[in-house]
């Protein structure tokens, strides 16, 4: 048995991991939640974010947490003009087609990365990314703690946006009932391409708080969106709160299989969890027509 | 024999291919062509007759590589029988893949997303496990003789390759004439109306995805033994899954013809574009990917589709070549 003075920095390093597993799970769950679709390209634009964060602080000189700033709302337009100008129109409203469509979304951007940037990895060095904070007998870094406040400032946020604007409503309205919510006037494509939108500008924060600490490269993005799928799949899909609580507790088991498992095995450990996840626990999330 | 004529008029077409060129470029690229033509209708069977999208055809692909190398380098086992052993591997792991996704009910996105999870599991594992070789990869040694499975030239490879393209066409155009193959365009357009009407939807559905594995798996097998050498990136990494879907759905979903036409104008638009900039990593996928969503938003029936738009113009007598194109 390992003592809590490994076990309970082990916990905390996992939520912190775990709060922006959750912030990339939040995205494709309302997304999901809303298009009712499975966002292949979901990885490929968290990709594209976090080359977005590395360039704007090796050529722009700017601050990760400063890019996000310009990054959310620029990746909030990009995921609009996707949604409302190539998904939306090629996918002739059949689900089957709307896989397609952003799988081949994921492979365009994906390899357009790869052609522009090789696959070499890169890293960029902050002055406070080695700092600590200490909380009680774990010592954690700074940028992860920074980033999880920062994801329970944006869900919170996000929550309200959903709870008390007049879009956030709007929004609530067509996942419930898209026919209805189009009788009584609103937009559904304005409102598909909005969620998209939002769905992609969680993106843009995620990269801005994982740069500082991880690397980027072409597929850098895959590995957090297979966790995201886990995530949703695990909490609910569409449901935000279960999004946020499967990402905190992933992180969680992730940190603690990797101190009990080793490093490699620990990205199996998470396939084998999400394929245990989808096969065990049909009910419900199934329910989906193809 | 009728339906299974055009096939074979056009298998005898590319079969006279090296007799007019021994050009390596040429017969190699129809060799690729022909290869991801035979993992594409093995993705058609599944995908474009049963509607079940799999974004993980690498895992049968792989586990076809895979089998076949280790046994003939591991264990001694004759190539031609390692072909063999595989093909049956990968039909092996295609039907666990299948019970495991069709029993739990997993439809549409969720099947996608569980076959992709599963080429990636057996892509990690097979990045580590020491029997694969691991990082380092598994080398096939070299041994020229026909009864190794390994040829002087390219031409045998070729007519291999394409009897391989030939027999999935025909097994894929008389499946499409029974029983079997009416339940599963059944269960395809509407898998509960189907059901209530008494199709076993999740055997149809396991059945196809049986096949369809073989079929892949079969063209991994093809593989190892035309490079001699294969890595977990190579077996069971996502370009395979790509191209196989992708051959298909370009050349016309659901059809005899389409992963053979896709699979052509696929490798014709990968090698201009490797003309065109040279051997930058990426660049041709990104084409791929550009084409799919084009194809998706344009011509949803591919290649196939447009030619039969245009042939009902001028009214063809027996071109019934479709599933579609028969419903009416």
């Amino acid at each position: 048995m390992l003592s809590s003075v490994i076990l309970i920095p082990a916990i905390l390093n996992g939520l912190m991991t775990g709060a922006v597993y959750a912030l990339v799970a939040l995205g494709l769950t309302l997304i999901y939640g809303v298009l009712h679709i499975i966002n292949f390209a979901h990885g490929a634009l968290l990709t594209a974010a976090m080359f977005a964060a590395f360039f704007a602080h090796q050529l722009l000189g700017l601050d990760p947490y400063l890019a996000a700033l310009l990054l959310t709302p620029l990746f909030y337009l990009l995921g609009y003009g996707l949604q409302r100008f190539v998904i939306g129109p090629a996918a002739h409203g059949e689900d089957r087609n709307i896989l397609l469509v952003t799988l081949g979304l994921a492979v365009v951007i994906e390899n357009a990365l790869l052609y522009a940037f090789r696959g070499d990895t890169r890293t960029i060095n902050l002055r406070y990314a080695f700092d600590v904070v200490e909380i009680g007998p774990a010592f954690l870094a700074l940028p992860r703690v920074i980033a999880f406040v920062v994801v329970i400032a944006v869900a919170i946020g996000l929550w309200l946006v959903m709870q008390w604007t007049d879009t956030g409503k709007a929004i609530r309205a067509v996942a419930k009932e898209k026919l209805g919510a189009e009788l009584s006037g609103i937009d559904v494509a304005h409102i598909y391409a909005v969620t998209f939108g939002l769905g992609t500008a969680c993106l843009a924060i995620a990269a801005c708080l994982l740069i500082p600490t991880y690397y980027v490269n072409p597929h850098a993005g895959n590995a957090f969106v297979l966790i995201a799928f886990t995530i949703v799949v695990l909490g609910g899909m569409g449901s935000v709160s279960g999004a946020l609580v499967g990402g905190l507790f992933v992180g969680v088991v992730e940190s603690l299989s990797g101190l009990y498992l080793g490093e490699s095995l620990g990205q199996v450990g998470i396939f084998a969890m999400f394929i245990l996840v989808l096969l065990v626990r049909p009910s419900g999330m199934f329910g989906e027509r193809a | 024999m009728r339906r299974i004529a055009p096939i074979l008029v056009a298998v005898a077409l590319l079969a006279m291919v090296p007799l007019v060129t021994a050009s390596n470029v040429v017969l190699n690229f129809l060799v690729m062509a022909l290869l991801i033509a035979l993992v594409g209708q093995g993705w058609n069977l599944l995908g474009g007759y049963g509607g079940q999208y799999s974004f993980g055809h690498a895992a049968f692909f792989g586990t076809g590589c895979y089998v076949t190398a280790i046994l003939q380098m591991r264990y001694g086992v004759n190539a031609w029988a390692g072909f063999f052993i595989g093909i049956a591997a990968g039909a092996l792991v295609g039907a666990i893949i299948g019970a495991l996704s069709f029993r739990s009910g997993l439809r549409g996105s969720y099947f996608a997303l569980v076959t992709l999870a599963f080429a990636e599991v057996l892509r990690i594992v097979a990045s580590v496990a020491p029997i694969t070789g691991a990082g380092v990869g598994t080398l096939i040694k070299l041994d020229l003789r026909p009864e190794a499975f390994q040829f002087q030239s390219r031409v045998p490879f070729y007519w291999i390759i394409l009897a391989l393209v030939a027999f999935s066409m025909v097994l894929v155009r008389l499946i499409e004439d029974s029983r079997f193959g009416a339940y599963l365009v059944a269960v395809r357009e509407n898998e509960d109306a189907a059901s209530a009407l008494g199709v076993d939807a999740t055997m149809v559905k396991l059945g196809a995805m049986t096949l369809s594995a073989a079929i892949t798996a079969a063209g991994g097998c093809f593989y190892a033994q035309y490079f001699l050498f294969i890595d977990a990136g190579i077996a069971y990494g996502p370009w395979i899954s790509v191209e196989a879907l992708l051959a298909p759905i370009i050349g016309g979903i659901g059809t005899v013809f389409g992963p053979l036409l896709g699979a052509l104008v696929v490798k014709t638009l990968g090698e201009l574009t490797k003309l065109v900039t040279g051997d930058a990593p990426g660049l041709d996928l990104v084409i791929y990917g550009s084409v799919l969503i084009v194809v998706v938003a344009f011509a949803p029936r591919g290649i196939a589709g447009i030619v039969t738009t245009l042939g009902g113009r001028i009214r063809w007598p027996g071109t019934a070549s479709s599933v579609e194109q028969r419903r009416g």
